[in-house]
């Protein structure tokens, strides 16, 4: 067991219903991670809560905002914190004291699905940390991770002053999004080639102008001719110019490419370490909320329903269902999105409404009729659990039906009546509203285009425009944390009000401006 | 003055890990450290039911900034009924756990502001107050009565209405006898819940304030509005360092009696000033009331230092160091400025009982001054 773990004893009748707990969910063909439950009281769940769930991370005022929130609510009735879990091997989950046994049940099928969930889903391999050697099973040690990087902070903390690192990390985690969650992590290589090479004209030699061999000097006017000469000149000088773009494809990691090439000093290469080796543990999390919480509460469904309850609760454990999937006007609930949609697909595989045929098929009354008695609900669902991640459930799952039946709509900014309104709900845009939410965490595309621009050490950065426009007065600010580390000039091109832009920061200026 | 506060009691708890993140990100809203981050602090709220009434509670936050989408442009995804061109009621966020303001039609929202738990604390806090060294045994138990828990029996007055719904529900779906068709609930005996009484005991009452207020003709309006600024502070101040605690108030010109709250802030001018007649009552009261090996008495003078006679001032200083001073953990004494007073009795005080580390005197120019008058008063942690 992990040494950072809270090591509270879970209470024998609790252990007894765990057991009893991962019985039922086997039975349905949960495969999970070994769980451990800890008992928690509110304040201690609040503290994990705000640390995500782990016992202790790196010192920063982040994580005292995050408990702020979840103590003020508390306090005030609003919402309690019923189960916090972890991707780790094994899986700790927490339970909140005083929870009646009822909640408890609820809490661990609830669980279990997760750890499923954590445990099959392809977007979380990202974070295995290794294999045991004899078992073979992944091995995630996060709390161990988690707990290093707060000791790495803190000494370098205490060597170098605790307001300087906090500073340092204010400014990494206005960088905390600019990952590539589609790359496979690699940890970044420890030398400081980049600067190094491209450090000015000054210290880049002079490379040798090409010329045609020649046996005698008084030919050398003829053979190599001044014209000729400045030609190739200019060629190798061209060729240069293209060697010194660097890198040569534009690169999403963008905090992995700066911990590669910026000139950072011991300590901040450490913290700015610690920041992306976070982002990327989080990253499958935020990619997968929907198909994550609806798969926990299908499964916590099931299982209290069909198996867990007696009569005595039954009513008990709906009431608190009942307020997980309650949605509430101009929201969309992902438990509860989740939740249907493994319900439609499930219903969809056993009556065989897929395919070929039900997607040609314009008849009503056949189609809901439709029943050819398949009865592969279950393996689908478990299939999607592996494969997909939220976009691409929804691209995938998301029906016409299913957004009439869910009365989904899209909702907009009116400029004119100054308010939000409900917009449409046609089944394309509803669609396409979602998956614009979701693509990449609702997060803007952002890459390194070019690492010695004007050939100074320049960093050039571009936003793909997909539609939307960047927040301009966050995009400053964040020119300014990318220089703080990059220490020279840095320069994004995007899109602002259909003009193509440029935006700037040297160090002490800030410059926009209209390119062509 | 405060808007509504929702608990009075002071919940000490064990420190976690988290206090000193915590601590950090208070300290920033408050602008003490980090001024840099300033410029991202904002004042979000959580919106919250108090049975019908929407009740908004101020969070702050600090947003760093990121690459982001810019906000109008967005809008969302959401589930229920409505038309196009429905207005959205409440937040658009997602599911749980989202933070923005509403923008819904016609929600008024109670503003909680904070309680005043935290207002003292943030008191506490900015003037660097230590916490007060308990005295005195909690020997003298207070019970109270509170309505936390269920019974099967009880007089119909403390039915509970939900409970009593649920088991009848149960029980009617058990046995087979609910039709959803008519659902029609009829509880029995059985399935009657009453809400029904703890009896809860709370550790003594174990501090006490004893205010003097000068209310000759020489104290005006705007002084008798300091001292009941300055007071209520210290009473919020002092009422979150003890779990329950008493207040005395004495009025005082020639001839000193004990009063109200009410009376104490708004008795007008009469006579002449004899400040020993209050400190006689204040002693007395302390004899009669106040076992001082039990209490921690915290008397506060507050006048504007016009007394009548240097004799009197004199006995004034018998009674404080044969009385007052052996009994109580500090002695205030606050002296307001007034234009008719010549202010002689801070001084003398000052003079004879210098020595007496417990006897603080304050000089309370104006309402400014309040707070540093404060920090002198309670600034030692007695």
């Amino acid at each position: 067991m992990s040494k950072f773990a809270l090591k509270t004893a879970l209470p024998a009748y609790l252990r007894d219903e765990q057991i009893k707990m991962e019985e039922y969910a086997r039975g349905f063909g949960l495969d999970f991670f070994p769980t451990v439950f800890e008992v928690l009281s509110y304040d201690q769940m609040n503290e994990v809560a705000s640390y995500g769930g782990f016992p202790v991370r790196y010192p920063h005022w982040r994580f005292g905002m995050e408990y702020e929130q979840l103590s003020k609510s508390y306090e005030y009735g609003l919402s309690k914190i019923y189960e916090m879990v972890i991707n780790n091997t094994p899986s700790i989950a927490y339970l909140l004291e005083g929870n009646s046994m009822v909640e408890q049940k609820l809490v661990m099928a609830h669980v279990l699905g997760h750890v499923d969930f954590f445990k099959h889903n392809f977007a979380f391999k990202v974070t295995d940390q290794g294999t045991d050697a004899q078992t073979g099973a992944p091995l995630r040690k996060w709390i161990d991770t988690m707990a290093n990087n707060g000791s790495v902070v803190r000494r370098w903390a205490n060597r170098v002053g605790i307001e300087k690192v906090e500073e340092f990390i204010d400014q990494c985690l206005s960088l905390e999004n600019l990952i590539d969650p589609h790359k496979p992590f690699s940890p970044a290589t420890a030398t400081r080639k980049g600067m190094e090479e491209f450090e000015g004209e000054d210290k880049t030699p002079t490379p040798e102008t090409p010329r045609l061999r020649v046996d005698r000097d008084y030919m050398e006017g003829f053979i190599n001719p001044p014209a000729f000469m400045e030609a190739q000149r200019k060629k190798s000088a061209d060729e240069l110019e293209k060697a010194k773009k660097f890198p040569e494809k534009r690169d999403r990691d963008v905090l992995g490419f700066l911990l590669d090439h910026a000139p950072l000093e011991r300590w901040e290469r450490d913290v700015l370490a610690v920041v992306r080796r976070e982002a990327y543990y989080f990253a499958p999390q935020m990619q997968t909320k929907i198909m994550n919480e609806g798969w926990a509460t299908y499964w916590h469904s099931k299982i209290m329903t069909e198996k867990a309850c007696d009569s005595s609760e039954i009513i008990d454990y709906a009431d608190r269902t009942a307020g997980v999937l309650a949605t509430a006007p101009g929201q969309f609930n992902p438990y509860k999105l989740g939740i249907e949609l493994y319900r439609s697909i499930e219903d969809r595989w056993n009556k065989g409404q897929f395919g070929k045929e039900w997607e040609d098929c314009d008849d009503l009354e056949a189609r809901r009729s439709w029943d050819r008695r398949l009865g592969q609900g279950r393996q689908k669902l478990f299939e999607a659990r592996s494969l997909y991640t939220d976009v691409t459930f929804i691209d995938e799952f998301l029906t016409p039906d299913f957004v009439a039946e869910q009365k989904m709509y899209t909702f907009g900014y009116n400029q004119r009546n100054d308010r939000y309104e409900i917009e449409t709900r046609k089944f394309n845009e509803v669609k396409q509203k979602l998956l614009e939410r979701l693509t990449n965490g609702g997060n803007p595309f952002i890459y390194v285009e070019d690492a010695n621009q004007g050939n100074r050490g320049e960093l050039l950065l571009s936003h793909e425009h997909m539609g939307v426009d960047l927040r301009v007065d966050y995009a400053r600010e964040v020119l300014r944390a990318l220089v703080r580390v990059w220490k020279r000039p840095v320069e994004l091109h995007t899109v602002v009000e259909n003009k193509k832009t440029l935006l700037r920061f040297d160090g002490s200026e800030h410059v926009q401006r209209a390119m062509k | 003055m405060v808007a509504v506060a929702l608990r009075l009691t002071y919940t000490a708890r064990v420190s976690l890990r988290i206090d000193q993140d915590h601590g950090r990100f208070r300290s920033i809203v408050r602008g003490r450290i980090r001024q840099n981050l300033r410029k991202y602090i904002s004042q979000g709220e959580l919106l919250g039911r108090q049975g019908k009434d929407v009740v908004s509670i101020p969070i702050p936050q600090i947003d760093i900034p990121r690459f982001r989408y810019g906000d109008k442009q967005q809008g969302g995804v959401g589930q229920g009924d409505g038309e196009q061109g429905d207005p959205l009621s409440g937040e658009e966020k997602e599911g749980e756990g989202g933070k923005k303001a509403g923008h819904g039609e016609g929600q008024h929202a109670l503003e909680v502001e904070v309680t005043l738990d935290e207002l003292a604390e943030i008191l506490g806090e900015e003037l660097a107050l230590p916490h007060i060294e308990n005295k005195g045994k909690a020997k003298i138990v207070n019970e109270k009565d509170r309505y936390v828990g269920i019974r099967r029996v009880g007089p119909n007055s403390l039915r509970h209405f939900k409970r009593t719904y649920r088991h009848a529900l149960q029980r009617q779906i058990a046995t087979g006898t609910y039709d959803p068709k008519r659902p029609v609930i009829i509880p029995t005996r059985d399935d009657m819940r009453f809400r029904s009484w703890k009896t809860e005991t709370e550790p003594v009452a174990n501090a006490v304030i004893i205010y003097m207020m000068d209310v000759s003709g020489s104290m005006g309006d705007e002084q008798k509005e300091i001292v009941r600024i300055e007071s209520f502070w210290i009473d919020a101040w002092l009422k979150s360092q003890y779990k329950g605690l008493e207040t005395r108030f004495i009025i005082h010109d020639a001839v000193a009696r004990e009063v109200d709250r009410d009376t104490f802030f708004r008795t007008r001018e009469s006579g002449g000033t004899m400040i020993s007649s209050a400190y006689k009552l204040a002693a007395q009261i302390i004899e009669n009331d106040y076992p001082p090996a039990e209490w921690n008495i915290y008397p506060f003078h507050f006048s504007d230092g016009d007394n009548w006679s240097v004799d009197d001032t004199l006995l004034c200083i018998e009674i404080l160091k044969q009385k007052l001073m052996p009994a109580s953990n500090v002695f205030c004494y606050g002296q307001v400025e007034s234009p008719y007073g010549s202010g002689q009795f801070i001084k003398d005080l000052r003079e004879h009982l210098k020595l007496d580390e417990r006897v603080i005197t304050s000089e309370i120019r104006d309402r400014d001054a309040i707070v540093g008058s404060i920090r002198e008063f309670l600034g030692k942690g007695r």
